[in-house]
């Protein structure tokens, strides 16, 4: 009975952690769904934009910073269509993928430059004795981070289908020259595209720094946002929150029950075990559109 | 057959656009009449798509004036193109493949959306009454097509003659005054063929479009086409009606070649 208490402890938390990887994972998809651009940047935006709302915190309090955060990445948002797209309008993936690249340097000095190099505590309100249901032990931290990644994940469904904007991103994503035709602008809508990825990162950089403090590394998880991304098909809304939960369950499973029997840190390779198999078996993810390319 | 003329809608003088050093087009001068089918036809890499290209702004002429309703459109991008009034199709399928054929047909009416504040315009439940109205629109578009039952269907699961249905339902819903067709039949069975042309005179006699065709069926061509120009090597060989183009030289030599 401890033993499957136990499990279903680890699983919770498993699942929690994972929703949070989701978060960062949903940066991607949604800059990749809008251009279909690999963007190296959302983990040095997800750091920006954290970094930010500790910097602005001590000045307007919690929500102020939190508002005038959405402000700063919406401005990022903007310089970025302005220095990374605009100009590399028509090239290869490859290459805007570089922009991005190149633009997560700037954006990762800049934070350096104005915020400093020194490593950050960020604390939100939350109490840190768990809620019990029956045995079970669940932190609250977890269930507010679970809380906050299910809404965004709602909402940006719901965009995504029942907006204006929302559908000409997908247009965009499919066919760019048939998108312009019927008249959507695509920069004005890469611009949206990139806001809302900086919004992301906002929630993204505010729960992991509630949870791990926030300093460079942070810019690191965008590493464990890959494998979601390659379980969940990085073209799937639905498809990397699924794979969020897995990564984390099989992370905490793995960590739980096999860690010990080999001495621990098994935590951090499972996440790309599980990567490898579904490339091996399933290389468009849970939900990925597959995509047959003849040669 | 021809409907009544009421002077040219658009005009192109002097086109010429070249890719580095070589001329795609050299010197075209044309016009649309206004309510009139005008067939663009031309062997292969006479500069049919360029032409229909540089109208609808995907590329930029080198030098020319191209004129639509007495708007500049030589210079327009092609995400103005839409709220001029005009429409186009591609040669080769450039349908949403992600999305419903619905939502595909939906998105044509992107440039009608008003944008508002949030650039959103949601529509959901209980909508407002502007969503109403494009809703109301595409399901008529649909019906016309023939596209009701698999408007939930994925664009890309479609047979070929139907997603290119799909395409000219997009273009419908922007509610052209000039719609630009790109060989819009090629790869279709003969019968698709006569179904989907006989949606586009529909378009044409009933609902007043202008319309540009490029069209590579011969029996199509001159069957549909009020006038027609011929194109071979970037140039202008020539125009006039169906019977006079038949006839004409130039023509049988640039398909023939020398006899």
């Amino acid at each position: 009975m401890g033993d499957l208490i136990y499990a279903i402890e680890l699983l919770t938390t498993g699942v929690f952690t994972g929703l949070m990887y989701s978060m960062v994972a949903l940066g991607f998809v949604l800059i990749f769904k809008a251009s279909s651009v690999f963007n190296y940047a959302q983990g040095a935006m997800t750091l920006f934009a954290a970094l930010t709302v500790v910097g602005l915190m001590p000045h307007l309090g919690l929500a102020g910073s939190l508002l005038a955060t959405v402000a700063v990445m919406c401005v990022m948002a903007v310089v970025a269509e302005r220095i990374v797209f605009r100009p590399l309008m028509g090239a290869s993936q490859l290459t805007i993928f570089m922009g991005t690249v190149g633009f997560a340097s700037i954006l990762e000095g800049a934070a350096q430059i104005v915020w400093g190099t020194k490593p950050q505590g960020l604390k939100l309100d939350i109490p840190v004795e768990p809620l019990k249901f029956g045995e079970l032990l669940v932190s609250r931290q977890d269930l507010f981070a679970a809380a906050v990644a299910g809404v965004f994940v709602g909402a940006l469904v719901w965009f995504f289908r029942n907006t204006r904007t929302g559908l000409a991103l997908r247009a965009i994503a499919d066919d760019p020259a048939a998108a312009q035709v019927v008249g959507i602008k695509l920069r004005r809508v890469w611009a949206i595209a990139w806001a809302l990825a900086g919004a992301i990162a906002i929630a993204a950089g505010v729960l992991w720094g509630n949870r791990i403090g926030v300093h460079f590394a942070m810019s690191l998880i965008a590493l464990k946002a890959l494998p979601v991304l390659i379980i969940g098909g990085i073209d799937s809304v639905a498809g990397v929150i699924v794979a969020g939960m897995i990564v984390g369950a099989a992370e905490a499973l793995g960590e739980g029950f096999i860690g010990t029997y080999i001495g621990g840190g098994v935590q951090d390779v499972m996440a790309y075990i599980v990567a490898l198999l579904f490339l091996m078996f399933r290389p468009s993810g849970l939900f990925g559109q597959s995509t047959i390319l003849r040669v | 057959m021809t409907p009544q003329v009421a002077g040219p809608v658009l005009r192109a003088t002097g086109i010429h656009l070249s890719f580095g050093g070589v001329a795609a087009l050299s010197g075209v001068d044309f016009f649309v009449n206004s309510g009139e089918i005008l067939s663009i036809i031309g062997p292969n890499g006479a500069g049919k798509t360029s032409l229909l290209n540089v109208i609808s702004g995907v590329f930029r002429v080198s030098h020319g004036e191209i004129s639509f309703e007495g708007r500049d459109l030589a210079r327009s991008p092609a995400e103005d193109l839409a709220r001029m009034g005009i429409a186009r199709t591609f040669q080769n399928l450039a349908l949403f493949k992600g999305m419903t054929v619905e939502e595909n047909v939906l998105v044509g009416r992107h440039a009608l959306m008003s944008s508002g504040v949030l650039a959103c315009g949601a529509w959901w439940g209980k909508a407002s009454g502007e969503e109403a109205t494009h809703r109301a629109r595409v399901a008529e578009i649909l019906k016309f097509l023939g596209l009701w039952e698999l408007r939930h269907a994925r664009a890309d699961t479609l047979a070929y003659g139907l997603q290119k249905r799909v395409e000219l339902g997009r273009a419908m819903a922007v509610e052209p005054r000039l719609l630009l067709l790109d060989e819009p039949t090629a790869g279709m069975s003969h019968a698709e063929k006569s179904e989907f042309m006989s949606y586009v005179l529909d378009l044409n006699r009933t609902r007043r479009i202008t319309i540009i065709l490029i069209e590579h069926d011969m029996g199509v061509v001159m069957k549909m086409s009020d006038r027609i120009v011929v194109l071979d090597h970037g140039v202008k060989i020539a125009e006039g009606v169906p019977d006079e183009i038949v006839e004409n030289r130039d023509v049988i030599h640039a398909y023939l070649g020398e006899q």
